[in-house]
């Protein structure tokens, strides 16, 4: 597999019965770039993402995630990747501070480094006077952020973010894609899946699923070329309009 | 009615697609019966005894025989002094050893005379107890079977007839248990654990903006438990009646009516444990502690009322379960009518009413 | 093991952030303790007798006098008709009718014999037969002493007795409460133990904070041993606490050393709790795991051997009681607490144990699965 490759996948797919959920995919994910990964609900994205972190076992198919074998090492996997799921999943009974010295711990980091980097991120996201707050008691748009800041807490290889910004107003997640893009540009690849077409437009390549395969994977301003449309939002139309699948 | 409707079929949903829920639901009165009904009697039986015989002799050999063929005991060890006895009990396998000392059978054939030792482990007082009433019963035949028989001048005898259960079966002191016990757990737990689950999963909010009155909502959460718990009562009639041969000597028809205004009085019980509590753990906790337990300890079932001390026979009084408990012996196996459970019934529906309406109060402070 | 401290360091927080169950699982030894002992009493007393009395004559009355004196019974209806009598006891308001018939003294000094009539609310089977037993033996002593009166002592002595005398060691004044109290801690014990370790990893699967903790690294023993390891100390405290209440308000205080007693704590609770997470990982939602542990629970209580013997239990049963670990732990607590037995006593017991914590444990770890 190559090395510069954050991610390949090759015929992955991942069957429920006589259900298959994701049909034979593939893809590479560069190093570095911001993958946006498009569909509609019930077209498989989140089904796909959950193989690659190692929490769906693929029914066949190859996969790589940071160089490493999706099916033997999943668990080395883990040590390299972060990710944040379409449920809110941090503590809610726990402190700011204490979820993320939680899960700076839970990933080895030395208690030097978890401190430093937990008042680094206070620091950004204006958290300080919270930083003792029950994670429940704060409004939905900083608990995202919480979330991504403690995806990337322990500075992994690549993020996986399952609609990060679902159920948030337009200002917080043009707070949030600036977080993306910084953690982009310290190195970190960046896996999105999401169903805002304007999101779609800040990411570096896009790839939309259709009923379980990819129908389209390129960068967005070739893609609204290739459907000449004028917008992500129409490109997706035409695609998803063929879709057999009803949106759940 | 047709948004309530509505609602009750959503909750049915919710039921029936759990099949190991419904499983176990369904399934408990079943292992309940099985288990009072077959593995539990309070008549001890088989209990594992050691022999200390310091005498060795003819008669002691078929005094031992006697304990041995009895159904009672089952004769463990064969112990050499008296320092073994603390040393048996303390391995916990013997329950009672029996010492015949010296010379018994001398002295019983020149002096008429000669004694035995029981001593029992009474670490379980009712174990213990027993097993010595057992003991000296076969000792007394067995004395009996040496004089011959013979009858005693002026001699009063005495005639027991047992009354409504001529073969004592225990079963039918536990089948209205169970019944208490398993209408208590579907309804009252099952109950405060689903309305506090949409709490706690936040879907409570989104039922409470739908047009639908939200004491039907929580009413329509209860109606599939009254359904279960009918099928409950059911099962436990039928086993009953076929397999543990307790017959319905009253009317099923009043029994089935009682029943259900249990039903009732234990919904309204679990839907106020589930307007107070803010979580499942705590919502069953509650259950646990204050109802399940005194339903067990307190109805009357398990232990007899009349033997506790006054605060807890005047406490027992507000356990729903001691009044429908003492219904069900009184309908089903005495087989008497309305007229005699008068009381009962007026005391439940008392607490229907009470539950209910202090339910319906904190749901209101609550919603509003 | 460095993971392992933070994981634990975030159960303890959020227990203890939880101050309702915290509460609760420090009320419940408590108020059980305080409660149910008094409630458990086996000991038949009060049982309520009607008499109809047909006789009228001077034995009917001392029979009726001996009878009441003893504390057993309490005299609750005084009649000669037995319809009247039985509907007493259809209304519950007597357990048992004594019929003395109307020629029971002539019939007794004229013709040797006479023969008296018990009716008794069988229902309750264990009530029936103690309390039967209870008034035949007041009976048999009238008995004798009617003979006293009539016969001459030497000509009735040559009769042969076997003297029975006996003893009840552990326990000579029959308290219940030295019997159910131990018992009672087992089942506490268990039921915290077993409960709030099922519920604890199928709530994180509700929440949905498991997938959190399946994206990383840690490793599924550390993880399931941080759940385990701050229950297992509760479990520890719930137990002192009720050895202080035992000692406080019952005045039992163990025989045997509390070494064993904790040595013996420790592996169990570590069984239980195995059993509580294994439920957990097979539960998908809170509700079935509690209605799950809750039905285990129930058939391991009833046949742990509190309620009634587990020797006379059928073989079916018995053999259920060997996987049982509460029917270890009573037995345990009972041999420790009242006979002073140590650890080489339960040997065997602490093997079985480890037995139970280990194969619950590895199977709850197995079972738990990060990936689907």
């Amino acid at each position: 597999m190559s090395e510069q490759k954050a991610i390949t996948t090759n015929k992955l797919t991942k069957k429920f019965g006589d259900f298959t959920a994701v049909d034979e995919i593939s893809f590479e994910v560069n190093k570095g770039e911001i993958f946006g990964f498009l569909g509609a609900n019930g077209a498989g994205k989140t089904t796909a993402m959950r193989m690659l972190c190692g929490l769906s076992l693929p029914t066949s198919g190859e996969a790589t995630v940071a160089g490493l074998n999706v099916y033997k090492e999943n668990e080395k996997i883990k040590r390299s990747i972060g990710y944040m799921s379409q449920k809110f999943s941090l503590y809610d009974d726990l402190t700011v501070k204490e979820n993320m010295r939680f899960y700076g711990g839970i990933y080895g980091k030395s208690n030097a480094f978890i401190k430093q980097k937990t008042a680094y991120i206070l620091d950004h996201l204006h958290l300080e006077k919270e930083a003792n707050v029950l994670v429940k008691s704060l409004p939905l748009g900083w608990k995202q952020k919480l979330a991504f800041s403690v995806a990337v807490f322990h500075a992994p290889e690549i993020v996986f973010l399952d609609e990060p910004t679902g159920g948030v107003d337009p200002v917080t997640r043009r707070e949030f894609w600036n977080m993306i893009y910084v953690a982009a540009a310290g190195g970190t690849t960046v896996f999105v899946t999401t169903h805002y077409m304007d999101e779609a437009e800040y990411c570096d390549r896009v790839s939309i699923m259709v009923d379980g395969r990819i129908d389209a994977l390129d960068t967005p301003i070739r893609l609204k070329e290739k459907f000449n449309a004028a917008s992500m939002d129409e490109v997706f139309l035409k695609l998803a309009r063929k879709a057999a699948r009803a949106a759940d | 009615m047709k948004q309530f409707l509505s609602f009750v079929k959503k909750e049915f949903f919710h039921i029936f697609r759990d099949k190991r829920t419904l499983f176990i639901l369904l399934g408990m009165p079943i292992a309940q019966i099985i288990i009072f009904g077959f593995a539990l009697t309070n008549e001890v039986k088989n209990a594992k005894i050691a022999i200390l015989d310091h005498s060795k002799d003819a008669s002691t050999a078929s005094l031992i025989t006697e304990i041995e063929s009895s159904r009672y005991f089952e004769i463990a060890e064969s112990l050499h002094s008296d320092a073994d006895i603390q040393t048996a009990f303390h391995k916990g396998i013997v329950k009672m050893v029996m010492v015949l000392p010296s010379n018994f059978g001398n002295n019983l054939k020149h002096f008429n005379k000669a004694q035995v030792q029981l001593i029992a482990d009474a670490s379980d007082p009712n174990v213990a107890n027993q097993l010595v009433n057992y003991a000296s019963a076969i000792i007394r035949d067995y004395q009996k079977r040496i004089t011959n028989n013979r009858q005693l001048p002026y001699t009063i005898n005495t005639e027991i007839r047992m009354l409504y259960n001529p073969q004592m079966k225990g079963s039918y002191n536990f089948v209205p248990g169970v019944m208490a016990m398993v209408l208590l757990l579907v309804c009252t737990m099952m109950t405060a654990i689903t309305i506090v689950k949409e709490k706690e999963t936040g879907t409570m909010e989104i039922l409470l903006v739908s047009p639908v009155k939200p004491m039907r909502i929580v009413i329509a959460k209860a109606i599939p438990y009254l359904l279960l718990s009918t099928i409950n009562i059911f099962t436990i009639l039928l086993l009953s009646v076929f397999v543990l041969e307790v017959p319905i000597n009253g009317s099923l028809i009043l029994l089935l009516a009682v029943s259900i205004l249990f039903i009732l009085v234990s919904l309204s019980l679990g839907l106020l444990i589930s307007a107070g509590a803010d979580t499942q753990q705590t919502a069953m906790f509650i259950s646990l502690i204050a109802l399940f337990l005194p339903t067990v300890m307190l109805s009357g079932f398990m232990f007899p009322i009349e033997n506790m001390p006054t605060p807890l026979r005047v406490v027992s009084n507000i356990v729903p379960a001691k009044w429908y408990y003492n219904i069900v012996k009184t309908v089903m196996i005495k087989g008497l009518g309305v007229t005699a459970i008068w009381k009962e019934l007026l005391i439940l529906s008392g607490m229907l009413m009470f539950f209910l309406s202090l339910a319906i109060k904190k749901f209101k402070i609550r919603l509003a | 093991m460095r993971t392992l401290k933070f994981l634990l360091q975030k159960e303890f927080r959020q227990i203890f952030r939880d101050p309702s169950i915290i509460r609760l699982i420090f009320m419940m030894p408590v108020i059980q303790l305080l409660i149910l002992p008094w409630a458990a009493d086996y000991e038949i007393k009060n049982i309520k007798l009607s008499v109809v009395d047909k006789d009228h004559s001077d034995y009917s009355r001392q029979l009726i006098a001996q009878v009441t004196s003893t504390g057993y019974f309490q005299l609750a209806v005084y009649t000669n008709s037995y319809p009247e009598a039985l509907e007493q006891v259809e209304s519950g308001n007597a357990d048992l009718i004594l019929e003395i018939p109307s020629s029971f003294e002539k019939e007794l000094i004229k013709e040797d014999e006479s023969t008296l009539f018990l009716a008794m609310n069988a229902i309750d089977g264990v009530k029936a037969n103690l309390g039967s037993a209870y008034l035949q033996s007041i009976i048999q002593d009238f008995n004798k002493e009617v003979r006293i009166e009539w016969i001459q002592f030497p000509r009735f002595s040559p009769e042969t007795q076997i003297e029975i005398t006996s003893s009840n060691w552990f326990n000579p004044l029959m308290n219940y409460k030295y019997f159910m109290v131990p018992g009672i801690l087992v089942i506490l014990l268990t039921m915290i133990g077993t409960n709030l370790s099922s519920i604890n990893i199928v709530r994180e699967k509700e929440i949905g904070t498991i997938e959190q903790i399946n994206v990383t690294p840690v490793k599924k023993f550390h993880f399931i041993l941080g759940k385990l390891l701050p229950f297992w100390l509760i479990g520890l405290v719930v137990l002192t606490i009720g050895l202080f209440i035992s000692w406080a308000a019952y005045g039992i205080v163990p025989v045997g050393s509390f070494i064993t007693i904790y040595a013996f704590a420790a592996l169990y609770l570590f069984a239980v709790l195995g059993l509580g997470l294994l439920i957990s990982t097979y539960a998908q939602t809170q509700q079935q795991a509690m209605l799950l542990s809750f039905f285990i629970m129930m058939v391991f209580i009833l046949l742990g051997g509190l309620y009634t013997s587990i020797d006379s239990m059928p073989d079916w049963a018995k053999w259920v009681t060997r996987f049982n670990p509460v029917s270890y732990f009573i037995e345990v607590m009972r041999m420790v607490v009242l006979k002073g037995s140590g650890l080489i006593d339960i040997k065997r017991h602490l093997l079985i144990m480890f037995g139970f914590a280990v194969v619950l444990n590895s199977w709850a770890i197995i079972n738990y699965r990060k990936r689907s």
